[in-house]
This record gives structure tokens, sequence and C-alpha cells, in this order.
């Protein structure tokens, strides 16, 4: 059996194999197959000079040199070019997913994350996948940034030729719901391309909708002159782990070994620190992987909708040919808090709501988006009531209940069997009703010990530690934004990496806001952590934040980037992460006396050469 | 007391070494053999390699990672003023919440003789506020403590208290402590010579390494200045803390005899200061379950006149600085040097050092320890007002806006505020015609004047949890809800307006001079308390340990009938701690050796 994800990651993977527990499962079946094809005529000087050039072509790339243009030349024709722009990893996969498809109809296809797709090769494409995700208000990936910048400036040229398709992954409880892949299509679009296939924008739930798009674009696709004839692979046994995956769809029922506060007495936060068993299971992760976490909505809530609509939690429904109660339907499986656009107006149809109508036109759309950030579907419920809703219809109208990641807070190597998650509970007071996060609190509430969480792995090959454990990190990580590099650093201490490490982290207060201040203190102790510093903003009359502190310690930080520092940053993506940057940017900009735009380059080209990776949401 | 009790309570603060737990016999009565361990104490270690109270803590306080002092440093900071603490009522909740305990400094404030200007209680009533914990503490020894302070505040806290001119070095540490002396506010001319004389023995006794203007007043450091020099100390500064008092009987308020060095002020024929009675070798803290520790009372060595008293003193520290034990911390305080040796050897070491005997000692009568309260009229048509503060706690609680009405009294009067060793408050030299207004801020703020029992206002607690890091037990939270209890027993008895000393600490080392009181409650562990009676009224007679780890339950039910029998046997002026010894619930207390006998 394969692993969709590993043969994503390995296809695009930059650093050597050391940097994971099992060197096999870096290529793809397939791409052991062509290895071994080429490497079997093969003379012993020969192999020689291939393991020499190999090594250079990797070496070239660590240093962020250019790599070696592709012998891109000779590339056929009818091969299918998938770009995914992924941050969590969802592009990743179902562009992983494209290809086992493609490859299975006989079609060859490549597969590029967007950071190392060069935009020059667009003009040589003949067919092209697109599967991007949106961040935020609407921006690309990271990964995405340049390519995304580059199709809309001047240098992209006409694409005539280009038959395209557009996979948009997005979350509708966003405003600008899947804008990035809208962006591609209409871009490429207007550059000359030919649409082969309708975009589908995708919300949380996006497996089915990803199946029916791969289906119809490569059908689409396919029609183009029959491609060349490609060795099928060879069937050989899968390398490595061969326990199944556990995913979405098949999670695995981890146990609660702890469910401990972190938060100090008085502290307006509530952040908690789980410790979960995957004793037995295969699920494999590497430090800046995130968690998937199915959660359950609360009774509560449950009980206040079903009463709302005067249904019976007891009576049965179909879920995919199950028959399941009303109530359970609920609590697990449908979205029943977020309110999205689709939802407000699927039910404004029922309710024959005139105000919800008007909400919806064109010129209220921010009005429209301020009731919905407010607000949830008990509220919508309540105000514009309807009655003798069907429990079907009910569920029709609903999406399903979307996993939580959360970023592991654990390193596998430092604590095998243990997986563990930071998590603030998210909790507060609007329109008269106190809401809580869905995930947070399914956590944060009703998880004790012993108590089974459903989870999954996801991987997240933009957020890695150097493959050189000798390289030095620099982290910055205020909040719960810590969690990752906690796994950063017990990994590090696990390994022996000499690399020396800088921790940024910050909160509102020190007596009560310090995430595992214990942990800290000791890593400093024992030398697993070279140096911290520590921003808190509510302990002052003026705030103060991580890229404060940061700029306070300019002259070292430069310093330790001029040494090959590795700089990472996860958290708050509307407000934090960009101030990091910008901070970035101008410390850069002074201590190496270089002019702001030359500093932003020096930036990107960390981003480039994979120095500077973001978990940011 | 069972001698095989394992020190249950011994919650000492986090860090930080225990000191050893072995009991061990100090020296037969001979006075010729001390068995002590070899080597010099880990805090002497410190002193010695600290540069003259410098140690690192300039980089500890600029650590962002904790909120704690490097371990030397905790040492060192008490020197300055300051002790390390954490908030223990947290201490476990933090650890499973992966915090490290909450940290916050006490500073103790250094004012001989307790004496403050309403302006300098304006600036530390908004310190407590701005910087501690919301309220201000009056001590046992005259001064002002501060709780809660964050190690990022704690400079700014100290330069403030220096601002005002007041300081708090030396507050703490193994040095003269705040010297004491009688605030009686009556006897004007008497008391001022006598506070004149107290702030010339604080002054000539104040370290005088320049590491603490360096640390908190950014003094700059003078490029190659004079080397820190300590004539009297040396730089590894005194075995232990080191306490001086002077009384002005009829009143023993400072509890002359608790102290290392005691001076009671004689009075000629004319009403003049003549000199002072020299008492030595007095001292409280003792260790639960180890008998070489004890509390001991001064003796009376003689006799000296003013302009003497500062050569005396000087010597009487030398001596200690000399002979002290550096080695065994429970066993460095002046009252060992004094019993290892004997008295007679201590006398003649003075005489041989001031170059001549004491004179001999002239007699005084001292009637009491307590304060007392209410309006008093002073020479020269002066007022004086004193207060009862429950154990020396001023802040706002519902039923009594104290620490609000106390600024505003500072804010209106124009005389002086006098704390006394009873944790009290005089608001001291007021104005015939500002009377009024202060009695009516004080109705306004509801402050009580009179109407406690004569028990309450006879009573001290020392702080101890949650911020104390010996504490065993509760005392300042917990002292006022039993003598609520013991206050229905006298009640009952017809015994309301008789006084008696109540003092409870949280652990033995005797912050509130609990060995000297009628009635002392020792914390043992948590909710429980040794309890010792007989006592002297006059703080004359060290009291006897009656009972081991009670209850409050048993507290009350060992107490009511001693009561009881008191309000119906006792003679006329018969005191509580002379009734329990005559009556035969305790036996007298002769000397500190025979305390545990």
């Amino acid at each position: 059996m394969r692993r969709p994800d590993s043969a994503a990651f390995a296809q695009a993977l930059p650093d050597p194999p050391a940097l994971l527990s099992q060197p096999a499962s870096l290529l793809s079946d397939e791409q052991l197959a062509a290895l071994d094809r080429l490497i079997e005529p093969l003379a012993p000087d020969q192999l020689i000079w291939i393991g020499g050039y190999l090594a250079g072509l990797a070496s070239a790339h660590r240093t962020g040199t250019p790599r070696l243009a592709p012998a891109h030349a000779e590339r056929d024709e009818a091969s299918i070019t998938v770009v995914y722009g992924s941050q969590s990893g969802n592009s990743a996969r179902v562009a992983a997913d494209v290809k086992a498809h493609a490859e299975a109809k006989g079609l060859a296809v490549r597969v590029k994350s967007m950071d190392e797709y060069r935009p020059s090769d667009l003009r040589a494409e003949k067919k092209l996948l697109i599967v991007v995700s949106t961040q935020g208000e609407g921006e690309p990936p990271d990964t995405g940034k340049e390519l995304h910048e580059f199709l809309h400036g001047r240098k992209a040229g006409k694409l005539e030729g280009l038959r395209y398709s557009v996979l948009a992954l997005g979350d509708s409880s966003y405003e600008h719901f899947c804008k990035t892949g809208r962006d591609f299509d209409a871009r490429l679009e207007a550059l000359g391309g030919e649409r082969a296939h309708p975009r589908i924008d995708c919300d949380v739930d996006y497996d089915d909708a990803a199946a029916q798009w791969i289906e119809g674009a490569l059908a689409a696709l396919a029609t183009a002159p029959a491609p060349a004839p490609l060795h099928a692979p060879a069937a050989r046994p899968v390398r490595g782990n061969v326990t199944p995956l556990h995913s979405k769809k098949n999670p695995f029922l981890a146990t609660a070994l702890a469910n401990i506060g972190l938060s100090g007495h008085g502290s307006a936060k509530e952040v908690r620190h789980l410790e979960l068993s995957v004793e037995g299971s295969a699920l494999s992760y590497e430090p800046g992987d995130s968690v998937g976490v199915l959660p359950a909505n609360g009774s509560d809530v449950v009980g206040d909708l079903l009463d709302a609509l005067e249904l019976d939690p007891a009576q049965s429904v179909d879920l995919g040919g199950e028959s399941v109660t009303l109530g359970f339907a609920l609590a697990h499986k449908y979205e029943i808090t977020t309110l999205t656009r689709p939802l407000v107006e699927k039910y404004a149809a029922l309710a024959d709501a005139q105000a919800l109508r008007d909400l919806l036109t064109a010129e209220n759309s921010s009005d429209l988006w301020q009731y919905l950030r407010g607000r949830q579907l008990i509220d919508l419920v309540t105000e514009h009531p309807l009655r003798g809703i069907g429990a079907a219809q009910l569920l029709s109208l609903l999406r399903k209940l979307p996993p939580r990641l959360y970023s592991i807070a654990s390193s596998q190597k430092a604590n095998p069997g243990e997986l563990h998650v930071t998590v603030a509970a998210v909790r507060y007071e609007s329109h008269g009703r106190s809401r809580h996060g869905v995930a947070s609190t399914f956590l944060a509430d009703r998880i004790a010990e012993g108590d089974a969480v459903p989870i999954y792995v996801e991987t997240n090959r933009n957020f890695k530690l150097p493959a050189d454990p000798a390289t030095p990190i620099i982290m910055v990580g205020p909040g719960t934004g810590v969690a990752p590099f906690r796994a950063f650093v017990q990994e590090r201490e696990a390994i022996g990496a000499s690399g020396r490490s800088w921790l940024f982290f910050g909160d509102r207060h020190f007596t009560t806001d310090f995430l595992y201040q214990r942990e800290w203190q000791q890593a400093l102790k024992d030398g697993a952590l070279t140096r911290m510093d520590v921003a808190f903003s509510r302990d002052r009359e003026h705030k103060f934040y991580v890229q404060h502190r940061m700029q306070a310690q300019a002259r070292d930080l430069y310093a330790w980037l001029q040494d090959g520092a590795h700089f990472y940053v996860c958290g708050d993506a509307e407000r934090m992460a960009r101030d990091v940057h910008q901070a970035l940017i101008d410390i850069v900009a002074e201590q190496g006396e270089m002019p702001v735009e030359r500093a932003s380059e020096y930036v990107q080209d960390l981003q480039r050469s994979r120095r500077y990776q973001r978990d940011v949401y | 007391m069972s001698a095989a009790e394992p020190p249950q309570g011994a919650n000492s603060a986090p860090r930080g070494g225990s000191e050893a737990a072995q009991p061990r016999a100090w020296g037969d009565h001979t006075g010729e053999t001390v068995q002590a361990p070899p080597g010099r104490s880990e805090v002497e270690r410190v002193k010695d390699a600290s540069d003259y109270l410098r140690g690192t803590i300039v980089q500890s306080l600029a650590n962002p990672i904790t909120g704690a002092l490097a371990d030397s440093d905790a040492q060192l900071i008490k020197f300055h003023g300051s002790y390390q603490q954490d908030d223990r009522d947290l201490r476990d909740e933090r650890r499973r919440r992966k915090l490290e305990p909450l940290y916050s400094f006490m500073v103790r404030v250094r004012a001989p003789g307790g004496v403050v200007t309403p302006w300098q209680w304006l600036v530390l009533d908004e310190l407590a506020r701005t910087h501690a914990n919301g309220s201000l503490r009056l001590t046992t020894r005259q001064s002002f403590q501060f709780h809660g302070i964050l190690k990022p505040r704690l400079k700014e806290t100290i330069a403030a208290v220096n601002e005002t001119l007041l300081t708090t070095i030396a507050a703490c540490g193994d040095v003269n402590r705040n010297v004491m002396c009688n605030p009686n506010p009556y006897q004007s001319a008497l008391h001022g010579e006598v506070f004149d004389w107290a702030s010339r023995i604080s002054e000539e006794l104040k370290p005088r390494t320049r590491a603490y203007h360096e640390i908190w007043l950014d003094d700059a450091l003078v490029a190659g200045g004079e080397p820190d020099d300590e004539p009297l100390y040396g730089r590894t500064y005194l075995p232990r803390k080191f306490k001086i008092a002077i009384a002005v009987p009829p009143s023993n308020d400072v509890d002359v005899f608790a102290h290392d060095l005691g001076f009671i002020a004689i009075v000629d024929d004319d009403a003049r200061l003549a000199g002072f009675t020299v008492t030595v070798g007095g001292g409280m803290g003792m260790t639960h379950s180890e008998p070489a520790t004890y509390p001991r009372l001064g003796d009376v060595i003689g006799f000296c006149r003013p302009e003497q008293m500062l050569a005396v003193t000087q010597q009487v520290v030398a001596i200690q600085r000399d002979y002290g034990d550096r080695s065994d911390r429970k066993h460095a305080r002046l009252k060992y040097t004094i019993d290892d040796r004997s008295v007679d050897w201590f006398s003649a070491e003075l005489a041989a050092r001031l170059h001549a005997p004491l004179e001999p000692p002239r007699p005084f009568r001292f009637e009491h320890n307590g304060d007392r309260y209410g309006w008093t009229e002073g020479v020269g048509g002066k007022q004086h007002l004193t207060l009862f503060i429950e154990n020396g706690r001023v802040q706002d609680a519902p039923q009594m806006s104290l620490m609000t009405g106390l600024r505003e009294i500072a804010k209106v009067h124009d005389g002086d505020f006098r704390l006394t060793a009873n944790q009290n408050l005089i608001v001291a030299n007021v104005d015939p015609d500002k009377r009024l207004a202060i009695e009516s801020l004080l109705a306004g703020h509801r402050i009580e004047v009179d109407g406690r029992s004569a028990v309450r206002v006879n009573s001290m607690a020392c702080v101890a949890l949650p911020s104390c890091g010996l504490a065993m037990a509760e005392s300042e939270r917990y002292l006022p809800t039993l003598i609520d209890k013991l206050e229905r027993v006298l009640d009952e008895s017809g015994l309301r307006h008789d006084a008696i000393t109540v003092r409870m600490t949280g652990c033995p080392n005797g912050c509130a001079r609990p060995y000297v009181a009628e009635i002392a409650f020792v914390g043992k562990s948590l909710g429980k308390y040794n309890v010792y009676l007989g006592g002297g009224f006059a703080g004359d007679r060290l009291n006897r340990l009656y009972r081991s780890a009670l209850s409050e339950d048993e507290i009350l039910a060992e107490l009511t009938p001693i009561i009881r029998r008191y309000a119906a046997e006792r003679r006329s002026g018969e005191r509580f701690g002379d009734f329990v010894i005559r009556a035969g619930h305790v036996s007298e207390v002769t000397s500190g050796r025979t305390f545990h006998a």
C-alpha cells in the first residue's frame, strides 16, 4: 500500500534523507523503480560519478544556489504538470492524489510545490493543474506567494496553448473564501490560458469535491493526443511502514494520558497541555507536523439547536448508508456553530426571510460579513425561526464537522508513544450568548484522562528542522505558537544535535502565561536551548511583543542568520507573523547596512532556500 | 515533646539547601566543648565570594526567564533589605502547570525607632499599591514591609524607598538590623534623646559597601576608586543576624531581652537620661525537635553612659564577629556564643576591648510589653493617638478602609507616624486643633480607636503563609479567627478587659517574639501548633511548652479550663503568665538552656 502523503512529500523534498527516520519512504515506488532502471546498466565508475553529481546538486540546493535548470527542453508535450501551494499540507496531499490518479490512467505527470516551480517554465506548459489553498485574509500560502506575484506582474507573458484547471482549497467561514484559487483561475485565463475544466472551490471538508475535480480535470486534459507509453511501475513491496495509515476518515483513537492547565491563576487565558497515547498506532511524525483532531460538538450546543428547531434528538437519520440518531449526527458529524455564506443562502431560501435575502445581496457584503462573524447557527435559527424543518433537511444545510489541526508539541523521538498538543480554549461572549471553540473546548473540557480522542497526523513539509543538526535555529513562537518549538527542542536534544537554538516567546503576563516555563528553564540549563528571549505584552505600560524583542537583539539575530541559522515563525498570521516578518526585514536592513529592498530580497532568499519557514494560522 | 518527631512541617523554600536537621548537643554545661561541624556554612562561602554583597545580583535581576534570583543572590539580597519568597498557596498548582513558583520579593524598610513623616508614609502607601500587593505590613521591628513585588519592579521599589530618605540596606541579612526603640511620644524630651541614639547606632552599623548604591541607585562605579572596606564587619559580615533595641521603662514594648544587644534607658533624678543598663545574648529563634536550639533572654551585664554607647555597641558586635559560629547557622547567634563560653567570659572580653569594665548595672522596672491605645496628651500640648493595627497589616477591607483612612490622615497630619514594636501605629504630635479632623477621618473610614477586647489588642502574629518560605502553619491569616474563639471563653469568664499577651508564629524562628508571650502558638504543621504558656507580661520571662501539635479544637479544649480557673483563682493583679506557673500548668523557665527541660 502506498503512502500518498509521504510520496508527495518525497517528490519535492529538498533536504537529504537524514531528516527522516525512514529514508526508504522518501522515494515513491515509482521513483525507486525508475532509479533502479537507470542504475542497473551502469559501470562502477559511472555510479561513482553519479553519486558525486547528485551530492553536488543537493548541496548546491541546500546552500541556496539556484539549482541547475532541469532538462525541460525534452519535456513531453503531453505531460501534465501539477503545481500546488500548500500551507498545512492539504494541497500537497491532493496533488499527490492527482499524480496517483494520473498515473493510474497512464498519464505522464510531474508534481511541484509552487516555491520550487520556476515561473518562467509556465510558458512551456501545455497542461497545468493548480491546487492551492487560501490563507487568512485571502492571501496565498507562503510557498505560493512568489508564483502568485509573478502571474500578477508584468513578467508573466502570454500563455497561449495552455490548458489548465484550478482546485481551490479554503474555509467558507472566512470572508475571502478560496480567493487565491480564484485569483489563479482568473489570471491564467486573462493571460490566454484555456480553462479545460471548471474550478472547484473546496470547503474544509474537501475530500469529495477534490476527488470530483481530479476525475474531471484529468479527463479534460487527457483528451489531448495520447500520451507516450509509460512503463507500468513494477509491483514491489512497500518499504518501511506497512501498517495502514490513519487519516481523517480513519482516525486513530488516542487515549488521553494527561490534560493539564498551563495558564497560571488569574490568567485571562486558558491554555491546556494534552498528552495523548499513540502507542500501538502507526502514526509517525516529525517536529513541525500537525495533529488533526476530530472533535464533537458539546451536548449543550446540540441540545439548544434541537430545542430551537423542535426536533427530536432520538430520531434516526441516514449518514452515508448508516443509520444514526439525529443527536449523534449533530454532535459528531456536522458543523453546527460556524455560519457560512452558503449556509445562510440555503437557510434564507427555506425560511423565506427577507432580512437574510437583503443581507446576501452584493451591496451588503460587508454587513453579511459582520453578521456571520459574531453569530452562530443558533442565532440564525432563533432570529429567523423555521418551523417544521425535517432532520434530513437540516443536515442538508450543514457542512461536515471539520477536523482541527494543532501543531504537535512533542518530538516522537523524545516521547515515543506520546503525542502532545497545546490548546488555547476559545471562549467568548457575543450577542448575549457564551460561545466556545468546538475543538478547543472539546479538548479542554470534555477529555479527561483515559478518554479517547480521534486523531490523525498531517505532515507539514513546509515546517521542518534543518537537515543538518549543526545548523543554528531561531524560533519565534508567541502564545500557543510555541508548541512546535517544544517539539523542535526536544527533537534536537534527543538526537544530540550540536546546532545552537534561540527561542523567542511572548504572551500577556510573565507570571501566568509563560507556557512551559519550567521546561524552557531546564532546557536552557541542559544546553538543549541556547538562548531564550521573552516579551510579555501586558506587563508594561507599553505593549511589547516578540518583534520588539527581536529588534532589541538585532545584532545577534543578524549574526545568527549570517551563520546560516534557519528562522521559524509559528502562531497568529494576521498580526504577529506580519510584524515579525517586517521586523526581520528591518533587522537585516539595519544590521546588514543595506537598503530595505535588498533586505527584502535577503529575506525572500531565506524563504526560497527554506531557511525561513512559517506555520501561521 | 517527642524528640523523634521528624520536621514534617519543614516546608522550606523550594530553592536553596535546607540546613542540617540532626539534633546535637552544643556544648555541655561547662561551656568548654563545642562540637562544631567542620568548615564554614554555605552562606559564609557565598558572602566571602560576593565582593561585598554584589554577587551576581545585577545579572540575576536581568534574567527574563525566571522571576527568581540565582540561589547565591537570593542569600545576598537579604543584606539589601529583601527576601525572595513565593506564593505558597499557588506552589503546587503552578508546578503542575509547568510554571515556576510565583516568586516575588519582600522589601523591608529600615526606619530606626519606627519614625516616619506623613510624606514618607504617603510614598510608601503608594508604592504598596503600585508595586506590591496593595498592603503595607508594619513589623515587629518597627519597620515597613512590602510583599509581592515582582522581580522587574524590585529595583524601582528600592530606589523609590531611598527617594524618601529611608533605606532598605541591612534591613535583613547577617548584619545589625533595624534598631528599635520605644516610640513613647509623651515623654518627648527623653524619647527624643533615646531616638537620637537609636539613629546613631543604626548609622554607625550600616554596611559601608557601595554595592547597594551601584545595584539599586545607579551610582556609577568610580574607576580605580577606593576598594570597598567594611571596617567593622569585614568581608563576611556577621555569622548571623544581629538585633539591637532600646527600652524606656516602665514599657518593655521592644522586648529588650529578646535582642542580641539591649539598652534599658536609666533616668537620673532630674528625669534626664543618665545612661543605659546593658543586656546581651537574647534571641528568639529555634528549631523544632532540636534541643540544642532555644530562645534565650539577654543577660544584664552592666551600665554604660550615653557617650559610651557606640563603643559598647561596636565591641559587642566585634566579639560576635570574631567568636560567632560560622559553621552552623542554627548556632550562630550571639546567645550561643555566650552560652558556649559564659557571660563572665563575655564581660571580660568586652572589658578588654573597651579597656575598662562596664559600670555595675542600674535597676529598672518593666510593667508590660504591650502598647497603650487611644489618645494621650504629651508635653507642649501635642496629642498622640495609638491605633491597634491587627497583626500590623494595613489594607482596606470591607468592614474598615484602614489603608485609605491612614492615607487621608497622612495628607492632613503635620506631626509624624511612629510604628510600635507590637506592629501598631501612633499618629504622633497632633496639634489639638487637628484632632477633630483626624477623628472624623477615622470614623469615616470605620477605623476603631477602642472597643476591642484586651486579648486582641495584646496579640500579634508574624506573616507566615502564603509568602514566608519558613512557615509551617498559618499565622497572620489565622490568629484573628482563633482570637474570636478565645474571646468567647474570656468574655464568659469576665476577662474581656484583662490583658493577656498572645502571640503566634508560623514556625519556631520567632519573628513575633512568641517565647516571651503569656500564651504562644508556634506552627508545627498546617493547622497544628505547639502551645507555650507562662511568659512574663513584661517580656521578662520565657514561656514553656505546654502541649505539642494541637489543632484548634484541642487548643480551645486545653485552654478553656485554664482560663476559667484563672478567672476564678487569680490573685489580685496576678497576670495570666504568672498564674499558670503558680497553678502548676507549666514550670517556670529560668534560662534559655532549660527551655526544653
